[in-house]
C-alpha cells in the first residue's frame, strides 16, 4: 500500500500501540499533523510548551510502563523538548519524539527553523535517526520503539525532513527489528548467581538497595519475595520509591543526601549491599571512598556500564532484574536477621526523620503528612527537584506501586506541572497530585490550560516560600545565608491565577486549614490547586553535604524545639 | 589510579554520525582519546576502528562498556600488549639537499622505511612500525628539519592463537584477550 511519510508515520505509532500523543506543531512537522483527523486512534493533546510536551510524555510512560510520545516541529521546537529528553535519558523512560526537520535540500543550508536536532540530542537520546527517505520511516519507527522500551529504556528521537512526511513509499510495517549487535540482557550468569546467594548466605548485615529498576522490570513481587524469605531490610533511592511498600516493617526508606538518617547510617554499618537496579547515584553515595565501607555488593543491573562505574562490585549479574530475582529468590536460604533489623530500629528511634518544632507557621513536612492522610497512600505524587520533593520522598507514605514520579537524574524544575498531565492521561482514574515548588511550577504553569482544554483533573500542591528553597538552603548552610537570587518578591497570586485559568484554587497559611483544603480539591471534579503559604526558611534535614560522609550528617537544630 | 595506554579494536556500523557519535561519547565521558584510526573492514557495511586510549583500568572498562552500549558498535575488544600486533603509519617531509641526502637514505634504509617523494630542498618518507619506531626515526630525521608530518595512528589486531583463547569471558568483565 502506498502512502505518504505522515501517513507512514501514523500508520506506525497505531502499530506500536500509541493513542496518545502529546505536542505542538509547526512549518516543518506540518504534513504530519494534516493526516492525524484520519487517525482518530491517535489522541493529540496539544500542550503549550515543547518541553511539557516532553515532560508529558515522560509522565505518561512512567505512569503506565509504556512508551510515551512527542511531536515537536523543526528548530525551536525541537531544542524546547531538550530538557524533557534529557529527563527522560537520565531517569531510563522510554520515550519517542519525533521532530520535523526542514526539507532535505535545505539541510545544512542554516534554513530557517533549521537546527541539527540529531547532533544536539546526540548525547541525550538512547539514540537517534534522521530519516532521509519514507520508505525507511516504519522501519525506523520500529527500532525507535524497540531500543525506547527494551535493555535499559530511554529516550529516541526520530527526526523527518518535511517533504519526507510528503514522500510516497509502500507501507509495510516490519515484525523484527535489525539490530545484531543491540543485546537485551535476560538472566545472569548462573554461576554469579551462586556467588550472589552464597554472599547472601553469609551476610549478618545485609541491606537491599533497590532502585527504579524494580519499578521498570515490574519486579515488585520478587523484591517483596526476596526481602521476606531472606529478611532483608528494603532501602528505597529517589526513584526506587513505591517498589515496596512503607508501611512493611522491614521498609527503612531512602538513603543519602536527604534520606531519613537511620537509612544512610544503616548502609554505614551494613556487611553486605544488595544494590537491584540502581547506579550508586552521588546523592546516595557521596565520597565514594566512605560509602559503606564495611559492605560487599552484589549488583544486579541491566546496563553493564553501570557496574564498577561508582561503587566496585563485589558479585556483578547482569540481566534484567525480574528475571535474575526470579534466579535468585528460589536459591536463597530463608534466614532472619533479628539482631540487624533491630539495630535499624535503634537507628530509626535515635534518628527521627521530623523533630516536631512550633514555631507558628506552617510547615511544609505537616502539609505532606496530611496528603498522605488524605489520599491514604494511595495517589500518584509528582514532583519538581529541590525541597517540596525532598519532603514528598521523607513524609509521603508510599504504599501502592508505581505511585511517585519524580524528576532525579536530571532534577529539572518544572517537571511537576507536564509530568503529572501525562500521569493523570496515562492513568485517567488515579488520583494525581504535583506536588510542586513554587519556582518549579512558575517554569511550566502554561500547561493549566492544556489541562482545562482536556479536561485533565490533576492537583497542585504548591509550595510556596516565594524563594528558590533548596538553593536558599544550600546559601544558609555553605554562604553564611547570603541569599543571592533566591527570593521572589513578586510571585502571582496564584489562586487568581487558577481563576484566570478557570479552575479551582485555594489558599492554605494555617495548619487546620490543610487537610480540608485538599479533600475539596479532591472532590472538585477538574484541575485544582492548593497554594500552601510555608514556612520561608524551613531547611530539608537531615543533610549530608555534597560529596560528603555519614559523618557530616545535619540533622535537624536542636534550638527551638517543642 | 595508573593510567597507562590500552588498545580497544572495535567494529562499527557504517552510517553517517557513528563517528560523530563515537567521539561525542569520549568527550562527555572525559575518556583521554590517544589516538583513534578508522578505516573498511572484511565486512561490507562495517568499518573497523581502533582507540588508543590513557586511563587507569576503571577508565578502561568504562571506555569498553559504553562503546558498546552505542547501537552502532557492534562489537568492541580490548587488546593486551601481549598479545597485540600493531602497526603506525607515518608520512614524514624533512629538509634534505644533495649534502646530506645519502645520509638520511641511509638512516631510512636501516629503518626498512621509504623515500617516497624526492624535491630538490627536502624528501617525504613513508615509515611503517610500531610507535617506538615511528617516533626513533622521526628523532633521527628531526635533526635534518622536519617540517610536516603525518600519523595514522595506531592500527592493531590480535595475534592468531590468542584470538581464540579470547573467546569465553563473563558478561561484565572485560578482560583483554
Amino acid at each position: 500500500m502506498m502512502l505518504t511519510g505522515g501517513q507512514i508515520v501514523c500508520e506506525s505509532l497505531i502499530k506500536e500501540g500509541v493513542d496518545v500523543i502529546f505536542g505542538i506543531p509547526g512549518g516543518a512537522i506540518l504534513p504530519l499533523y494534516q493526516d492525524l483527523p484520519d487517525y482518530p486512534q491517535l489522541h493529540h493533546i496539544l500542550m503549550r510548551h515543547e518541553q511539557g510536551a516532553a515532560h508529558a510524555a515522560d509522565g505518561y510512560a512512567r505512569a503506565t510502563g509504556k512508551v510515551g510520545v512527542a511531536f515537536a516541529t523543526s528548530g525551536p521546537g525541537a531544542t524546547n523538548l531538550i530538557t524533557g529528553i534529557a529527563t527522560a535519558h537520565m531517569d531510563s523512560v522510554p520515550t519517542v519524539f519525533i521532530t520535523g526537520q526542514v526539507a532535505r535540500a535545505a539541510i545544512g543550508k542554516d534554513a530557517f527553523q533549521e537546527t541539527d536536532v540529531t547532533g544536539i540530542t546526540l548525547p541525550i537520546t538512547k539514540h537517534n535517526y534522521l530519516v532521509m527517505n519514507a520508505s525507511e520511516i516504519a522501519g525506523t519507527i520500529k527500532e525507535a520503539f524497540y531500543l525506547a522500551s527494551t535493555g535499559r529504556p530511554g529516550p529516541v528521537l526520530v527526526d523527518i525532513p518535511k517533504d519526507v512526511f510528503v514522500e510516497k513509499a509502500e507501507f509495510e510495517y516490519p515484525e523484527t527489528v535489525n539490530l545484531p549487535n543491540y543485546d537485551v540482557p535476560q538472566g545472569a550468569d548462573p554461576e554469579q548467581v551462586q556467588e550472589a546467594v552464597q554472599l547472601i548466605k553469609e551476610a549478618q548485615k545485609p541491606l537491599i538497595l533497590a532502585g527504579h529498576g524494580v519499578i521498570i522490570s515490574r519486579a515488585y513481587d520478587e523484591l517483596m519475595e526476596l526481602a521476606e524469605k531472606a529478611q532483608i531490610p528494603v532501602i528505597t533511592t529517589l526513584l526506587g520509591i513505591s517498589s515496596f511498600p512503607e508501611t512493611h516493617p522491614l521498609s527503612v526508606g531512602m538513603p543519602g543526601m536527604h534520606g531519613m538518617a537511620y537509612a544512610s547510617l544503616a548502609i554505614n554499618e551494613a556487611d553486605l549491599l544488595l544494590a537491584l537496579g540502581m547506579r550508586f547515584d552521588d546523592r546516595i553515595t557521596g565520597k565514594l571512598s566512605a560509602f559503606a565501607p564495611n559492605a560487599k555488593v552484589i549488583h544486579v543491573e541491566i546496563d553493564p556500564s553501570e557496574v564498577h562505574k561508582n561503587v566496585r562490585a563485589t558479585v556483578p549479574l547482569i540481566g534484567d532484574l525480574k528475571k535474575v530475582l526470579q534466579q535468585l529468590v528460589p536459591a536463597v536460604e530463608p534466614k532472619s536477621h533479628e539482631e540487624w533489623v533491630q539495630r535499624i530500629e535503634e537507628l530509626r528511634v535515635e534518628h527521627p526523620l521530623m523533630r516536631p518544632k512550633v514555631t507558628g507557621e506552617l510547615r511544609p513536612q505537616y502539609v505532606i503528612q496530611a496528603l498522605s492522610q488524605a489520599t491514604k497512600g494511595n495517589a500518584v505524587i509528582v514532583t519538581g527537584v529541590g525541597q517540596h520533593q525532598m519532603w514528598a520522598a521523607q513524609h509521603y507514605t508510599f504504599t501502592k506501586q508505581n505511585s511517585w514520579i519524580t524528576s532525579g537524574g536530571l532534577g529539572a524544575m518544572g517537571f511537576e506541572v507536564p509530568a503529572a498531565l501525562g500521569a493523570q492521561v496515562g492513568r485517567p482514574d488515579a488520583v494525581v497530585w504535583s506536588v510542586a515548588g513554587d519556582g518549579g511550577f512558575q517554569m511550566t504553569m502554561s500547561e493549566l490550560a492544556t489541562m482545562v482544554e482536556n479536561n485533565i483533573p490533576v492537583k497542585f500542591a504548591i509550595f510556596n516560600n516565594r524563594y528558590l528553597g533548596m538553593v536558599r538552603q544550600w546559601q544558609d548552610i555553605f554562604y553564611e545565608k547570603s541569599y543571592v537570587a533566591t527570593h521572589y518578591t513578586g510571585n502571582p497570586d496564584f489562586v487568581k491565577l487558577a481563576d484566570a485559568f478557570g479552575i479551582f484554587g485555594s489558599r492554605v497559611t494555617k495548619e487546620e486549614e490543610v487537610l480540608p483544603a485538599i479533600k475539596a480539591a479532591m472532590k472538585y471534579p477538574g484541575p485544582a490547586l492548593i497554594d500552601f503559604v510555608v514556612a520561608q526558611e524551613e531547611n530539608v534535614y537531615p543533610m549530608i553535604p555534597a560529596g560528603g560522609t555519614i559523618d557530616q550528617l545535619m540533622e535537624e537544630p536542636i534550638e527551638g524545639h517543642a | 589510579m595508573a593510567g597507562h595506554e590500552s588498545t580497544i579494536v572495535a567494529m562499527v556500523r557504517d552510517r553517517p554520525g557513528v563517528l560523530n557519535r563515537i567521539s561525542s561519547m569520549f568527550r562527555r565521558r572525559n575518556f583521554n582519546i590517544v589516538s583513534l584510526a578508522v578505516g573498511q573492514s572484511e565486512q561490507p557495511g562495517m568499518s573497523r576502528m581502533a582507540f588508543v586510549v590513557n586511563g587507569d583500568d576503571a577508565m578502561v572498562d568504562q571506555v569498553i562498556k559504553q562503546l558498546r552500549k552505542l547501537i552502532d558498535v557492534a562489537t568492541v575488544s580490548p587488546i593486551s600488549e601481549e598479545t597485540m600486533i600493531s602497526r603506525e603509519l607515518a608520512l614524514i617531509r624533512v629538509n634534505a639537499n644533495a649534502s646530506n641526502r645519502a645520509e638520511i637514505t641511509q638512516i631510512v634504509e636501516i629503518y626498512r622505511a621509504h623515500i617516497v617523494d624526492v624535491a630538490p630542498d627536502s624528501l617525504i618518507v613513508e615509515v611503517t612500525g610500531d610507535e617506538d619506531k615511528v617516533q626513533s626515526l622521526k628523532n633521527l630525521l628531526s635533526t635534518f628539519g622536519i617540517t610536516e608530518m603525518i600519523r595514522t595512528g595506531r592500527v592493531a589486531m590480535v595475534r592468531g592463537m590468542a584470538q581464540v583463547a579470547s573467546q569465553n569471558g563473563r558478561t561484565d568483565i572485560t578482560q583483554p584477550a
